[in-house]
């Protein structure tokens, strides 16, 4: 096996096109308001400056009933320029394995496409951290359709296009 | 073509399950890692990689000089929330509407 492969293997890629703005798209992720009504329950809160703070949150209630902390991840912003790019440091604290793990690496790149289409690719590097990795991938459900990022970019799409997301909110 | 329509047209086709279950295994692979042990030219892989990289089902990333791809599990997921899903509560509900139907009835 190549280094290149050694070292490659660890990087999740994930891409959607979704009929939004590229501003839609930033603030559905960036924006608390935005952010707590898809993927996962909770909100994600950033400063969007680099070395900015970033935290996602469960929702209290979640929190208590799943013996887990209300914190459910941080990092740090990299780089922000919106609505194109977001890169982010990402660490899972609602179990101590996967926060042992350290800080990974997250890129939210969306670009416009034609017909008021935007791709939006999303780059896990994921480097020494084979649990966290296995959280965000759900590997063993893929093709079922698995959780993790594919779940919760599929919710953003189905949220942006019909105004309400596929899980979580009723109505 | 629809999205859901790329999607399927990819799947349908037993090459082309093979180079995903390769990248399942293993992503992030380059062309000459996926063709190893295929019986088809470095031509024929490419065609089918092209048609999985128009469905989103595989994206392509560089990696210094090296063009890797990556398997995208999210249009599967996609059709998975749009088709199966759907399928699946409509059985569970006509059972769950047979019981209710079942057990109003006097006995």
């Amino acid at each position: 096996m190549s280094t290149t492969a050694d070292t490659t293997v660890t990087t999740q890629v994930y891409r959607v096109y979704i009929k939004a703005t590229p501003q839609a798209i930033w603030d559905a992720i960036t924006d608390p308001a935005w952010n707590q009504r898809f993927g996962y329950p909770g909100i994600s809160e950033y400063d969007l400056r680099p070395g900015g703070v970033f935290r996602a949150a469960a929702p209290p209630e979640m929190a208590q009933a799943m013996g887990m902390p209300e914190e459910v991840a941080d990092g740090q912003v990299v780089e922000a320029d919106p609505p194109r790019r977001l890169v982010q440091t990402w660490r899972f604290l609602f179990d101590p394995e996967l926060a042992a793990e350290g800080f990974t690496r997250l890129t939210w790149d969306i670009e416009e496409d034609d017909c008021g289409v935007t791709r939006l690719t999303v780059t896990h590097e994921l480097e020494d951290a084979p649990k966290t990795a296995a959280a965000v991938a759900s590997v063993a459900r893929i093709y079922e359709g698995g959780g993790g990022w594919a779940l919760t970019l599929s919710d953003l799409k189905t949220l942006l296009e019909t105004g309400s997301p596929m899980t979580g909110e009723q109505g | 073509m629809t999205d859901d329509d790329r999607v399927f047209k990819a799947l349908a086709d037993p090459t082309r399950r093979l180079l995903l279950d390769r990248l399942f295994e293993r992503d992030g692979r380059t062309l000459t890692e996926l063709e190893s042990g295929l019986e088809m030219t470095r031509f024929g892989v490419m065609k089918h990689l092209r048609v999985l990289e128009d469905a989103s089902l595989v994206v392509t990333r560089r990696s210094g000089r090296e063009k890797l791809h990556f398997l995208n599990p999210v249009p599967i997921r996609l059709i998975h929330d749009r088709w199966i899903d759907k399928y699946r509560e409509r059985r569970v509900s006509a059972l769950a509407d047979l019981k209710t139907e079942l057990e109003e009835e006097p006995a």
